[in-house]
């Protein structure tokens, strides 16, 4: 700015104010930016609540204020101890537990895969693979973890089912494999997150220092000592928050798990049978006729808010492990 | 360094007062270079060094910082294999057999020559594990009480009455000063024939430095000690074989410690030592 | 340098100092445990190379055994009628989407990081934020699509339209556009900031004029990266009510089935020919992302090189 043709002599005046009020002005509106996503997180804990409520209790939070009569309409023992779900049926039934377990069944299923896979790859890229082996590897292992659900979902309904799940269906069990199963769920899910596994847990194997890596080699250490008892110890805790990103995500899966595993809300020990996630009942309903006011339509917001709060409980864990290993490499 | 002590020997060596032991035996070579180049890239660290280091001694390797004294003690046990643009040509013998020829693995090589680093890097462990970890990484620990050896190894790094009662603490709890002796520790746990160490002290105060010295000297009765350091004086003070490396890793001078400091044959040595050069 | 036997200076023998140690079984265990970890890492590659040939098979198997042709696929909105059935209406949907999500995320996402780098003092109410984006970041996506669904759907009266699916995706995308411009802003060197406000700039004016330039490759980037994310979203469209296939969407304000909700109506479809046409919605969407990553990663380029 030109001090010349500003009379007042002040280090306050002239069009420096202007431009300190502008400059206020400012950090004014992008704190107001950066508001929104607090309110937004308030906005999903108030929206899931308030209509969940109305499943629960016959009214939502914001009807009960305005005197709406309030009774138990599905207790919560029903809903967490209930093996019958039809919420919206001719004689209802509110027992969340078939869908609770098919997320949790294609949750652990799926961990079975990602997780040794992950950390293997993992293992494979931080300690062993080349420079020239890496800048291809990772890129590649970058597409798959950016190829959208649906594609997954696509890949399990007509590939991972109908063609590597069936013939062993019908040939070591003499089971006719339906269009969806548990298993395929399982294996679709565990191959769209091995890639968070692996970059995370190989961002943690990475941070470990070479000091003790020489140590180890200094004492007659095989690679594979070094890798399994020094690194991979040493960056437990990174590792560890990788696979709790890798189950929470595994929760809130939708697409994926709604093609490869179905809509038959089922309790079974059977991988080939079709079970329903708490994610596919959501797309089962939204598809469907519900409006404002059905059973259906309030049992989205009880079963979402079950869904937020188990991710989020697995995001705060991994919030947990994330800084513990930040403390441990400073 | 004052250049006042010229007519006096120029630092005091400790070597004379131990005169029983080890010490008397004749020397027997362990180690042996013989025209040995190293090369990082297009770079020369070790320029034709040929050296005879004896056993159960203590030899310092001294020189100003980027002489190559560390990349020799590393070419030692093969830790240059780690860096992919390292090379080497030349000859190094181990109690008789060249350690580059290509029926010798790496791993067996340094389960036989232990090393000690310039930055304490004890594992993210308890104490007891770290020092039990080349035990168990070389399948000895089925061979001995492991307790035993654990207690054994930081007795001998004089560890063991401060350590006694946390032994499952982690070792990265420890002061600066003990972290380096359970590296030692750990070093000598498996029961070596050479220890490696790499300016040992010099990330430590006096007080825990004092305590090295003393540790190596310990040492010595019954380990052939290799010892990288850039302070004259504790090569002076703890070794019986000196080493001079100067700028481009060339080997000026190797001779016992006392002549070294007293009565040096190469002037380039006499100035470094009266701190002329360097 | 001759490594021949006769240099040595001791007697030569059998015996090396190493016999005694016995590396046999430690180097097949090495070994073994390279092959598991290189095939564990294999697999990831070939299972996306498995579902790429699926999707190209199938996609070509659709132009030759069931008649999908190209033209009409990109001619013909969504119908019941297999044989009628194309992606028109749902690439302008998600064409549009990406436009509205990407006015909506870009600026208060940009805002905010500019915000939490630049401007935010370290207290509470920062780590509070800072640590909501990291939770909001996990929130499953069909949550989003519930939030949209409630308070915009349903709560305000915009019914099952454009915008509240790009209000939707918007939010969803707005922690990763914020995390980018962060990293974009903190890759700003200070020395620049100190020049500016040398010169008796304000910190809003230093920003403008020179800290936001110099980021603004990075943040393209990331926000390039954010839409892809969006683009392939399906599950909170499909909460939105994203389910208009059969008619083609002129504006925010009507009703809408975008890529990815259209292919999965025709992938839930048991008839093969649904299936197929799945799969040549999805070349046309993997087209679409490959592109978006091939610019984002040329601005990456060309970014690296100018710094």
């Amino acid at each position: 700015m030109s001090t010349e043709t500003d009379p007042g002599p002040g280090i306050t005046g002239g069009t420096a104010r202007d431009d300190i009020e502008s400059n206020r002005r400012a950090r004014r509106i992008l704190f107001g930016c950066a508001s929104i996503t607090v309110l937004t997180t308030l906005a999903i804990f108030f929206v899931l609540f308030d209509n969940a409520a109305s499943y629960f209790f016959g009214a939502r939070f914001t009807e009960m204020l305005m005197g709406a009569s309030v009774e138990q309409t599905v207790t919560f023992t029903e809903f967490f101890t209930g093996t019958r779900w039809a919420p919206s049926h001719a004689t209802p039934s509110h027992g969340a537990l078939p869908i609770i377990f098919g997320t949790l069944a294609i949750t652990v299923g799926a961990a079975f895969v990602s997780i040794p896979i992950g950390t293997a790859t993992a293992i494979y890229l931080s300690e062993y693979a080349s420079p020239a082996v890496r800048s291809k590897l990772k890129p590649t292992l970058e597409i798959l973890a950016g190829i959208p659900t649906i594609v997954y979902g696509y890949f399990a309904i007509a590939f991972i089912n109908p063609v590597i799940l069936g013939p062993i269906a019908g040939a070591l069990f003499g089971i006719n494999l339906g269009r969806y199963s548990l298993l395929s769920g399982m294996l679709v899910v565990g191959i769209m997150t091995i890639p968070m596994v692996s970059s995370i847990s190989e961002d943690a194997m990475s941070a470990v220092p070479d000091d003790l890596r020489n140590g180890a080699y200094a004492l007659g250490a095989t690679k594979y000592n070094v890798s399994t008892r020094i690194v991979l110890p040493a960056s437990i805790s990174g590792v560890f928050a990788s696979y709790i990103l890798a189950v929470s995500r595994a929760i809130g899966e939708t697409m994926a798990v709604t093609l490869a595993a179905g809509f038959n809300a089922n309790i079974t020990a059977n991988p080939f049978d079709e079970v329903m996630t708490m994610t596919a009942y959501m797309v089962s309903r939204a598809r469907g006729t519900s409006a404002v006011g059905t059973v259906d339509y309030q049992s989205l917001f009880a079963v979402g808010l079950l869904l937020f709060l188990m991710t989020l409980a697995m995001n705060l864990l991994n919030d947990w492990f994330k800084r513990r290993f930040q403390e441990e490499y400073r | 360094m004052s250049t006042e002590q010229n007519n006096e020997p120029i630092i005091k060596t400790g070597v004379q007062n131990v005169a029983i032991g080890a010490r008397d035996r004749p020397d027997e070579t362990v180690l042996e270079a013989t025209n040995l180049d190293v090369y990082y890239g297009d770079e020369r660290a070790i320029d034709d060094v040929s050296i005879e280091i004896p056993e159960t001694k203590v030899t310092a390797m001294i020189g100003p910082s980027g002489c190559g004294k560390s990349t020799f003690l590393r070419s030692i046990n093969r830790m240059n294999d780690q860096i992919d643009a390292a090379r080497i040509d030349g000859d190094l013998y181990f109690q008789g057999k060249n350690v580059y020829d290509e029926d010798v693995d790496p791993v067996a090589l340094r389960r036989k020559i232990g090393m000690v680093f310039q930055k304490p890097n004890p594992f993210p462990k308890s104490i007891h594990d770290n020092v039990a970890y080349g035990l168990r990484v070389q399948g000895k620990d089925d061979d001995v009480n492991l307790d035993e050896a654990v207690e054994r190894a930081l007795r001998a790094a004089a560890l063991w009455d401060e350590v006694k009662d946390k032994l499952d603490s982690s070792g990265l709890d420890l002061s600066g000063g003990q972290q380096q002796r359970l590296c030692i520790a750990r070093a000598i746990a498996p029961d070596p024939e050479v220890l490696l160490m790499d300016e040992p002290a010099s990330a430590l105060d006096p007080i825990a430095t004092s305590k090295i010295e003393d540790l190596i000297a310990d040492l010595a009765e019954e380990y052939t000690v290799v010892i990288v350091t850039h302070n004259m004086q504790q090569a002076a003070r703890i070794s019986d074989k000196t080493a001079v490396f100067l700028t481009g890793g060339e080997l000026v001078e190797f001779d016992d410690t006392t002549t070294i400091f007293e009565n040096p044959d190469d002037n380039r040595v006499e100035d470094y030592i009266t701190g002329k050069f360097g | 340098m001759s490594t021949d036997t006769d240099d040595a200076p001791f007697a030569e023998s059998e015996e090396t100092p190493f016999t005694d140690i016995d590396l046999g079984w430690e180097h097949r265990k090495n070994r073994i445990f390279l092959g598991i970890i290189f095939a564990a890492s294999m697999f990831g590659v070939v299972m996306l190379a498995l579902l790429l040939l699926d999707v190209v098979t199938d996609f070509y198997r659709g132009q030759t055994e069931f008649g999908i042709s190209l033209i009409d696929f990109f001619t013909r909105d969504g119908s019941r009628r297999q044989e009628l059935a194309g992606f028109r209406g749902a690439i302008v949907a998600s064409v549009m989407l990406m436009i509205f999500t990407a006015i909506l995320a870009f600026f208060v996402g940009v805002g905010s990081a500019i915000y939490l780098e630049e401007y935010a003092p370290d207290n509470r109410v920062t780590r509070l934020i800072e640590a909501n984006l990291a939770n909001l970041a996990g929130v499953p996506s069909i949550v989003y699509g519930l939030l949209a669904l409630a308070a915009f759907v349903n709560g305000i009266g915009l019914g099952p339209i454009l915008l509240a699916g790009a209000i939707a995706l918007a939010l969803l995308v707005m922690p990763i556009i914020i995390v980018s411009t962060q990293e974009a802003l903190r890759a700003v060197p200070d020395s620049m900031r100190n020049g500016s406000y040398a010169t008796g700039a304000t910190k809003w004016q230093t920003i403008r004029g020179v800290v936001l330039p110099a980021a603004m490759p990075g943040i393209m980037t990331g926000t390039i990266l954010a839409l892809a994310r969006a683009i392939g979203e399906t599950a909170p469209l499909i909460m939105v009510g994203a389910l208009f296939t059969n008619r083609i969407a002129w504006g925010p304000f009507d009703r809408f089935s975008a890529m990815p909700t259209q292919i999965y109506n025709w992938a839930a479809e048991p008839e093969p020919h649904f299936i197929h046409l799945a799969a040549t919605g999805i070349a046309v969407l993997l087209a679409f992302l490959f592109a978006m990553n091939g610019i984002a990663i040329y601005l990456r380029n060309k970014y690296e090189r100018d710094l």
